[in-house]
């Protein structure tokens, strides 16, 4: 007998890799195990072959040329790389980096620890959308500005940024553009010229790749980017990333960024009519809820929904059976609700009452439909334990209330 | 986070949830927290000669919000007043073995069932005044 496992609905924080995948890795471990730095001997030529294949098939997914794919253990790695190795190779020319607040942390902390080092750096805020405006950052450009970095796709929201409109303003001005595209890799079409990005991060798990690998795509011509490397050694990957590479993990990822490529249309149109049903579902059958972030610019899986007067992390305790995450504060280390959700305006109380569903590639209806009726369940049942429901039954307004912050 | 087994069953099973009537004399309301921090607890307290016969409560908040606030009105009830006031947050986190993070869900209904016996105190001492007890042909007028 086998028991039943709870139904996996963050596939923005991670997704299972595809035995296809597996498949592909296994002898890069055992029989082909060779460095791929080897020059002497066929070990060391299969895996650089394996290599320099796998960096085909990432290249292509973003319609870049090989040479411009530099391999990191992940995207937080390659964030780290592009931000502080484009400012530090630019040093004395540039001192300002033009970015959004809602950026993953790995952009933000890179930001942060080169503002401590003297580095300028704009926050743009977000409309109520999760949106930033291409006249946004060509406002914030200066003639000191190094780098403008912009995430496609949020991983709370999934609401995707104007990236070509923000490219083109970039390339207008002469400013190198990078973005975090770790939630969008092989989800939406990338096109690097055709938006004039300079850099991306991708990385392989959040596309059902393993963990520990991910890419940094560096543009080799007009304009060339040069960094500074971050990880230094036997001057691997150009010297861009010094360090043995992770051979089986770049099989890995070449072979899931090409399924994932190859099946994106049939997989978008599936992604989107399973998503739009469970929102549809769950907006008909309770009331005072909304969908946080832009209804049309938005990846196909993702679904960021709050409750109100209901608190995240008591709905994720009653969906036990669900994995599922929340931007309560009370599920973050920090104590804070979603610094995302609030930059685009939504009150603290609608922030911790936010559920995220992201639904992926072995996400069934079957289970969806699993999950709005436990929803519909518990919504009501949480909501008859909220004090604020009763309130708001009575007709109090919770604005008028003057409440003892603690 | 996994939660203690007496949390869980608290969030799943919670004891006296629901509202008494908070313009009766005999009742007692505490309301502390704030929707912006995530937790809000309404936590009510029937008085009869210095005892809580009852206890109700509504919580806004995580599961161990809930547990804190559930846990505290099952301790009250046939508590007197006095006894329930030297309640300390510290022996519900005991009982629930709450995390560190989640000290300040006790803490919060600690603050709750005080909020809830002064709001009762308040009410009489405001009647003071009057004798006491009232009579029966008196309260029948």
């Amino acid at each position: 007998m086998t028991v039943a496992r709870p139904i996996y609905l963050d596939h923005a924080a991670t997704t299972p890799v595809d035995p296809r995948v597996v498949e592909a890795m296994l002898p890069y471990f055992t029989d082909a195990f060779g460095n791929a730095a080897s020059r002497t001997h066929s070990y060391g030529w299969a895996a650089e072959e394996a290599v320099e294949r796998a960096r085909a098939q990432v290249a292509r997914v973003i319609a870049a040329d090989p040479k411009e794919i530099t391999w990191t253990s992940g995207a937080t790695e390659s964030n780290n790389l592009a931000i502080k190795g484009v400012v530090e190779y630019l040093a004395e020319s540039a001192d300002h980096v033009v970015t959004v607040i809602t950026e993953h942390k790995a952009v933000l902390d890179s930001c942060k620890y080169l503002e401590r080092r003297g580095t300028k750096v704009t926050y743009l805020p977000v409309d109520r959308e999760g949106l930033v405006t291409p006249q946004q950052v060509a406002d914030a450009i200066t003639d000191k500005t190094a780098l403008v970095s912009v995430m496609l796709a949020n991983n709370e929201t999934g609401v995707i940024q104007p990236l070509a409109e923000i490219g083109a303003v970039c390339r207008a001005r002469k400013v190198l553009f990078h973005t975090d595209a770790t939630q969008a890799f092989a989800k939406i079409p990338i096109d690097v010229d055709a938006m004039n990005i300079d850099l991306l991060s991708a990385s392989a798990h959040k596309t059902y790749g393993p963990k520990g690998v991910g890419a940094l795509y560096v543009r080799r011509r007009k304009p060339r980017v040069r960094l500074a490397p971050q990880i230094h050694g036997g001057g691997h990957e150009r010297g861009n990333r010094s360090g043995t590479l992770n051979v089986p993990g770049i099989v890995g990822f070449g072979t899931a960024a090409e399924l994932a490529h190859t099946a994106m249309a049939d997989e978008t149109a599936r992604l989107r009519g399973l998503r739009d049903h469970l929102r549809d579902r769950i907006l008909s059958e309770n009331e005072h809820v909304f969908v946080n972030g832009s209804p049309q610019r938005v990846l196909p899986g993702h679904l960021n929904i709050s409750f109100a007067y209901i608190e995240g992390e008591s709905l994720l305790m009653a969906l036990k059976d669900v994995a599922l995450s929340s931007g309560s504060a009370c599920t973050s280390a920090s104590l804070e609700p979603s610094y995302v959700l609030r930059a685009m305006g939504l009150n603290d109380e609608l922030a911790h009452s936010s559920l995220r569903m992201t639904l992926g590639r072995f996400t069934t209806r079957d289970e969806i439909d699993r999950v709005a009726d436990l929803l519909r369940r518990h919504v009501t049942r949480l909501r008859e334990m909220s004090p604020l429901w009763e309130m708001v039954q009575d007709g109090i307004d919770l604005n008028s209330i003057q409440w003892a912050a603690h | 986070m996994a939660y203690s087994d007496k949390v869980i069953d608290h969030y799943e099973n919670p004891r006296n949830v629901g509202s008494l009537d908070k313009d009766a004399d005999d009742v007692g309301t505490g309301i502390v927290g704030a929707p912006a921090c995530g937790d809000v607890m309404k936590l009510q307290i029937r008085v009869e000669d210095g005892v809580i016969v009852d206890a109700r409560f509504k919580t806004y908040g995580c599961g161990s919000a809930i547990a804190s606030s559930s846990l505290v009105t099952e301790w009250v009830k046939g508590m007197n007043v006095e006894d329930a006031m030297s309640i300390q947050n510290a022996q519900i986190a005991e009982e629930l073995s709450l995390p560190p993070v989640k000290i300040h869900c006790s803490v919060l209904a600690e603050d709750a069932i005080k909020a809830a016996i002064r709001d009762y105190q308040a009410k009489h001492a405001a009647r003071a005044p009057r004798s006491e007890p009232v009579t029966e042909a008196e309260a029948s007028k």
